[in-house]
């Protein structure tokens, strides 16, 4: 095995999950080609960590055949990941709702595309709904991160892997294009060695890796014919979001200490949106930003405290306006939830938030 | 005679079977192939060794009545979990059990790219031409002209197509190492399948490639006929159709 | 410190390798980088452009209306991006091909004929080179030392030998600047 430490490298965000994913000591990787992700895979298998750290990396069928590969493997307790964009997440739904029913631990990267249908190739953040209310069917819930830098990108496949396991239920890393196809330094984590089988058994005694003499047999299943038994399931299940809801809530806040207006963006589009600050900011224009790096669980106490404080509050989005329902949620009529946001791969103009900024929210106030 | 004295005893059921009462139907094939397999699980010592992934259909509960770990898939799904399973875990025997439905329908993409990448496990295929379990529907092996609940006048080729021989078709990839046909309707029957199930556990080892393993079954319920009328049936019907053998051995 | 850069021209002309090559020098030399690409289709014919900047700061939007300095390839992209650039700033184009040339007041303009040069001295891989060697002579925002140090890194070793080629196109490049 290799034994570099800490690393700066100038790399694409998709070239950095897939570094942090062996580096973390990633045990599989199930994907199928699409644009703007295809590096993580091609990543992957440029640097062939099966001959390193033993990592699998194989190409699927299907996206849907990847999702269930995943399941598979994080079924044996082992470190399993996915990544793929926006329409083939849709594939994934169904997978999906089955390993969060069957809490299993693993990591998926959605790096979003321009939708509906095929849509575009170029950067959107459209698929916030599908990550964030349960995409498949049933109630359950992804922890959802939301990297904005490359940095984050490798350090969130390494945060993600932990929630996972910490929670047993499937972990999203929800990027868009900008971020997974843009370069930037990074410093790359050490190598951390794979689990052995006997760790593995030890911390996850639920991993079906064979039935050992006098114990019992592990069974990984979603199914659950009695109504009663399924809503015990169900409870079980609602009752470990209230606890990812109470101790996972992440978020990242800028001049919001005396801000009058604020703004309230992930991912890159928080980025664009921090460049509008610093406009606004120069102009005398006291707004601050809000960034919630999880979506699930969404940091509504944050928004409701500052926002609270002010005099309105903007939500950017590369959508038609999906998280702004948890704004509106969070702030519950408070103060008034503006709403500006660019379609189908088109990412916003920092000159055009601080426009929509000026124009929807400040001017309705003076 | 004294039936408990060990020394008497003509049959003993293996360790490998839980002691759970099945839902499968009286004369349904089911209820032997798991046996089968728990057997040859047994005779080989491979109970800690061995994952079993289950499908959706009847055999979706083979996990209560055979004593191994288990993983139960999506609808279709179970060759894709196997492929993991085993590329992560090569020393150790993992089998799907999956029916005509699940393999040949609605996992036709996962059987095939599980099979053509020669993935070193086991498929085991049970196919009696109907959807047992959400009530007696057309499958895609349904024979031309048998009635169904969603073909109430038979199988029409205009309509829905021919029968699907995926056996066939999977003994033509060059992933698959034992492509075989067999049933479990007679005693003579039984013991060639028991054969080459446990062949095709011992192929997952060698590195060959896929074991296919199709048992043409009966559905009486499906079917709507007893037990005994269900395999006349089968062997006047079925057979033409899907003739019992090895399709390929290498 | 920071400068805003827009490279833009046809693909093929080497304008991502060379944003590369300016963002790892960046980071030889301590700077925050970024390397934004306009990535799919527009990279297949049409203009490729890349978004780089270095600050001495943790760099916000990747993606900006703006930019300090414009490294324009052809004249797609001078019809593009002339008018996005900061007054002040500077627009350096490659004359091949040219038929309307930049003619903004408040910005400085150069000219580069980068691609001639390399033409008629049979280097035409090293013009992306020769344009940047002009480009950091006009803004000297990293120096060469840690362009060339940064060649070495991004190369794979077997490349290595080309790194005083690239060295001498950089400076030959210095030499091509006529300003307008």
């Amino acid at each position: 095995m290799r034994t570099e430490q800490e690393e700066i490298r100038l790399m694409k965000g998709n070239e950095a999950i897939a570094e942090a994913a062996i580096r973390c000591g990633c045990d599989g990787y199930f994907g199928y080609p699409i644009t703007p992700q295809s590096e993580i895979m091609e990543t992957l298998m440029d640097l062939r960590p099966w001959e390193s750290t033993g990592m699998v990396v194989l190409q699927a069928e299907s996206e849907t055949a990847s999702i269930n590969m995943v399941y598979g493997a994080a079924g044996c307790g082992k470190k399993a990941m996915t990544s793929s964009s926006s329409p083939g997440m849709s594939l994934m739904q169904e997978g999906l709702s089955y390993i969060a029913c069957a809490e299993l631990p693993c990591v998926v990267v959605n790096v979003m595309r321009g939708g509906p249908g095929l849509g575009t190739i170029q950067p959107s953040q459209a698929d916030y709904y599908q990550s964030v209310k349960g995409g498949g069917h049933g109630d359950y819930k992804l922890i959802t991160l939301a990297p904005a830098s490359v940095q984050e990108m490798a350090d969130f496949t390494m945060l993600a892997f932990e929630l996972a396991f910490k929670y047993r239920n499937p972990a999203l890393i929800l990027a868009d294009g900008i971020i997974g196809q843009m370069m930037e330094k990074v410093v790359l984590p050490p190598y951390q060695a794979r689990m052995t089988e006997e760790e593995i058994r030890r911390k996850y005694p639920w991993a079906t890796l064979g039935k050992l003499r006098g114990q019992k047999q592990n069974i990984i299943t979603s199914l659950c014919l009695l109504p009663e038994e399924m809503e015990a399931v169900n409870l079980h299940l609602q009752a470990k979001y209230r606890q990812v809801e109470q101790n996972e809530v992440r978020y990242e806040t800028l001049h919001c200490d005396d801000a009058e207006y604020l703004i309230v963006a992930f991912g890159s589009t928080a980025r664009v949106c921090q460049k509008a600050v610093e406009t606004a900011r120069e102009q005398g224009i006291k707004v601050g930003l809000l960034r919630p790096i999880t979506l699930y669980p969404y940091p509504s106490e944050a928004i409701a405290r500052i926002a609270g404080r002010g005099r309105g509050v903007l939500t950017v989005e590369m959508s038609a306006g999906q998280m702004l329902d948890d704004v509106r949620l969070a702030v519950n009529g408070a103060v008034p939830v503006e709403f500006f946001g660019r379609l189908g791969g088109i990412v916003p103009a920092p000159d055009e938030v601080f426009e929509a900024l000026k124009t929807k929210l400040i001017k309705e106030n003076v | 005679m004294n039936i408990i004295d060990s020394a008497n005893l003509v049959y003993r059921k293996t360790p490998v079977m839980t002691d759970l009462t099945m839902h499968y139907c009286p004369g349904c094939s089911h209820g032997v192939v798991h046996k089968l397999v728990a057997e040859v699980i047994d005779e080989m010592d491979i109970q800690d060794k061995t994952i079993g992934i289950a499908p959706v259909g009847c055999a979706v509960f083979a996990y209560k009545y055979i004593d191994i770990d288990w993983q139960q898939a999506a609808h279709g799904r179970a060759p894709a979990l196997a492929t993991a399973v085993k590329r992560l875990l090569p020393d150790r025997y993992v089998f799907t059990y999956q029916g005509d439905g699940d393999l040949a329908a609605i996992g036709t993409a996962e059987t095939i790219h599980a099979c053509n990448r020669g993935e070193n496990i086991v498929i085991i295929f049970i196919n009696n031409g109907i959807y047992g379990m959400t009530g007696g529907q057309m499958a895609p092996t349904t024979l031309d002209g048998m009635k169904t609940a969603t073909s109430p006048s038979g199988r029409s080729v205009p309509l829905n197509g021919y029968p699907l021989d995926m056996t066939k078709l999977l003994a033509e990839l060059d992933g698959t190492c034992y492509v075989t046909r067999q049933s479990v309707h007679s005693l003579g029957a039984v013991r060639k399948t028991k054969k080459a199930l446990r062949k095709a556990f011992e192929n997952s080892m060698l590195e060959k490639g896929t074991s296919v393993i199709e048992v043409v079954s009966t559905c009486n319920s499906g079917w709507k006929m007893t037990p005994d009328e269900s395999n006349k049936w089968m062997v006047e019907n079925m057979f033409p159709k899907y003739p019992m053998g090895d399709l390929k051995d290498r | 410190m920071k400068e805003e850069i827009i490279i833009a021209g046809f693909g093929g002309q080497g304008v991502l390798s060379m944003g590369k090559i300016l963002a790892y020098s960046g980071l030889m030399q301590d700077k925050e980088v970024s390397w934004m690409p306009a990535y799919g289709p527009e990279q297949r014919g049409g203009t490729a452009n890349v978004t780089v900047i270095l600050s001495d700061e943790r760099i916000s939007s990747p993606v900006l209306n703006t930019y300090d300095t414009a490294i324009l390839l052809n004249q797609p992209s001078i019809d593009k991006f002339e008018n996005k650039i900061k007054p002040g700033g500077s627009l350096i184009f490659d004359g091949n091909g040219i038929t309307r040339f930049p003619d903004r007041k408040d910005i400085h303009i150069y000219r580069v004929d980068a691609t001639e040069y390399a033409a008629v001295n049979n280097i035409a891989k090293m013009m992306n080179m020769l344009m940047l060697g002009a480009v950091l002579k006009i803004r000297p925002i990293v120096e060469i030392k840690n362009v060339l140090k940064g060649l070495k890194k991004t190369l794979p070793e077997r490349h290595h030998h080309l790194i005083p080629m690239n060295e001498k196109a950089l400076q030959a490049g210095a030499e091509l600047i006529v300003k307008l």
